[in-house]
């Protein structure tokens, strides 16, 4: 019984070590296509595609997070006197860690997703080893333009992220809990530094490598068939946000 | 000259080819034939490099590719073409863009004499005109012919065809067939035509080679070939079930 729970646990383990060098692999081979040839239309391509997809869903996830947050934290920082701090810790709840881990869930939950069915969809109908076939490495075609634009655009999305987010706090700080525009919004320069969000930015850049890279692995090593299709959109998304978080904590520790 | 010597392949377990050896001349016409999961098509992908195989030899341009690294095949891949059997055209760009390919990545040609190229071969496949168009509004027939023209676009020397006459109609399956052979009288190259279809072996080819549960049973000129005994190679001639022919 104990010899087969170890088994069981050093599968797992296996398991997980193939996995994680498996995608250590599809990132390294990435990162060597990067000098070869990098095809600008096709960043900017992925970048208006990431944009456009995620931009409302991140403008109302991140303004009733802002909300939220500013609710809970309000009353009791009035009950306590401390109303002239709200702004600047919103700011730093946001700019350091709800901005980009959010942010980032939802990439990964709208692009990510993609990401991996377009992929896999492409392996299945052999266009993959059409690219192959006219001599076009694939990680440089299909990998390196979603791991660029995903860098680029996360952060960029982030920052948008956190200016809905204190927006969002400051509209139920001002109409709910009372507190003055001026006592709201003079508080985040006095309380959160620059750090607080190039730190945010760091992150947002990781993430976007940990939903590109994730997303184009599970799209390449999709299973056939359509059940296949979608049973690696659903590992990528899981995947990528369970890595998020895992990430965050391991940033906050570095950066913080 | 294409050769192979003693390849084998497996997967896990399962033993899919047992010590092929072949050989392609420059500028002839060869037909793997073949039963469903005979291993035909798993040997053209060790052919053009797209898997590699557990053990023997595969010389190209006098180079073995059976375990080359990925960048020197892109680099032998630029003289070779293949038409897919499911044509794997790029489904979310245009005909034109599909033909112009690999033209736009390994060329440095303005756009004006990649679109002259791409009007050219769309006119050799019998499809003037249709740069415009998505593959999803092509029948199948046209999707195989555009296919065809992708892998002509660059010039090769060596053209693979897998299956091109599957889930086609007679009628379509015979155009398939010419320009299969037009292609090759036009441009000289040699061509690999995995096919279970026999009528189209004989049609376009100047030898068959069959496979039989991953064993290369027989090869030899069309005419030889229709006169082999074999009892494995006149079941599949003529289309009977192996155990009832036996």
């Amino acid at each position: 019984m104990f010899v087969r729970f170890l088994e069981i646990i050093g599968a797992s383990v296996l398991e997980l070590l193939y996995f994680i060098g498996d995608v250590m692999l599809l990132f390294i081979g990435a990162v060597k296509q990067m000098p070869v040839k990098i095809r600008l239309r096709h960043v900017i391509h992925q970048m208006s595609h990431l944009g456009v997809d995620t931009l409302p869903i991140v403008s109302l996830t991140m303004m009733f997070t802002g909300m939220v947050m500013t609710l809970q934290v309000a009353n009791e920082f009035i009950k306590m006197g401390a109303e002239s701090t709200v702004g600047g810790i919103i700011a730093i709840a946001i700019g350091r860690e709800l901005g980009p881990v959010l942010v980032g869930v939802v990439a990964a939950g709208r692009v990510g997703s993609a990401m991996t069915a377009e992929i896999s969809t492409m392996k299945v109908t052999e266009q993959i080893d059409a690219l192959r076939v006219m001599g076009t490495n694939p990680l440089g075609y299909l990998v390196v333009p979603r791991m660029l634009a995903c860098m680029i655009m996360v952060p960029l999305l982030t920052v948008y992220g956190d200016v809905i987010g204190v927006v969002g706090g400051w509209g139920v700080a001002k109409y709910y809990a009372g507190i003055s525009s001026y006592v709201y919004v003079n508080s985040i320069p006095e309380y959160a530094v620059l750090n607080d969000l190039t730190g945010g930015l760091v992150k947002a850049v990781v993430f976007g490598v940990v939903i590109a890279v994730l997303g184009c692995y599970y799209g390449m090593k999709a299973p056939e068939g359509a059940e296949g299709v979608g049973k690696a959109t659903t590992r990528s998304v899981v995947s990528a946000i369970v890595v998020i978080f895992m990430l965050n904590v391991l940033l906050s520790m570095v950066l913080y | 000259m294409i050769k192979i010597e003693n390849v084998s392949m497996s997967f896990g377990d399962k033993k899919v080819l047992d010590n092929i050896n072949l050989e392609i001349k420059d500028g002839e016409t060869l037909a793997i034939i073949g039963g469903s999961g005979s291993g035909k098509s798993t040997l053209l992908r060790l052919m053009i490099g797209l898997d590699h195989p557990t053990g023997g030899k595969i010389w190209l341009r006098d180079k073995d590719i059976a375990h080359m690294p990925e960048k020197e095949l892109d680099e032998l891949r630029l003289h070779m073409g293949m038409v897919f059997q499911y044509s794997a055209l790029f489904d979310s760009m245009t005909v034109g863009d599909n033909v112009a390919f690999g033209l736009r990545e390994h060329t440095d040609y303005g756009e004006e004499k990649i679109a002259e190229i791409v009007k050219e071969k769309l006119e050799v496949v019998g499809l003037p005109g249709t740069e415009d168009m998505m593959p999803g509004e092509l029948s199948g027939g046209m999707k195989k012919r555009v296919s065809l023209a992708r892998a002509i676009a660059f010039g090769p020397e060596i053209i693979f065809y897998d299956e091109p006459s599957s889930g086609l109609d007679p009628i379509m399956t015979d155009k398939i067939d010419e320009l299969i052979i037009s292609t090759q009288k036009r441009l000289g190259v040699t061509s690999v035509v995995v096919t279970h279809d026999m009528d189209s072996a004989i049609h376009i080819a100047d030898r068959i080679a069959m496979i039989y549960e991953g064993k290369l049973i027989a090869v030899d000129t069309v005419d030889n070939f229709r006169r082999i005994e074999d009892s494995r190679v006149r079941a599949f001639l003529r289309g009977l079930y192996i155990g009832k022919e036996a």
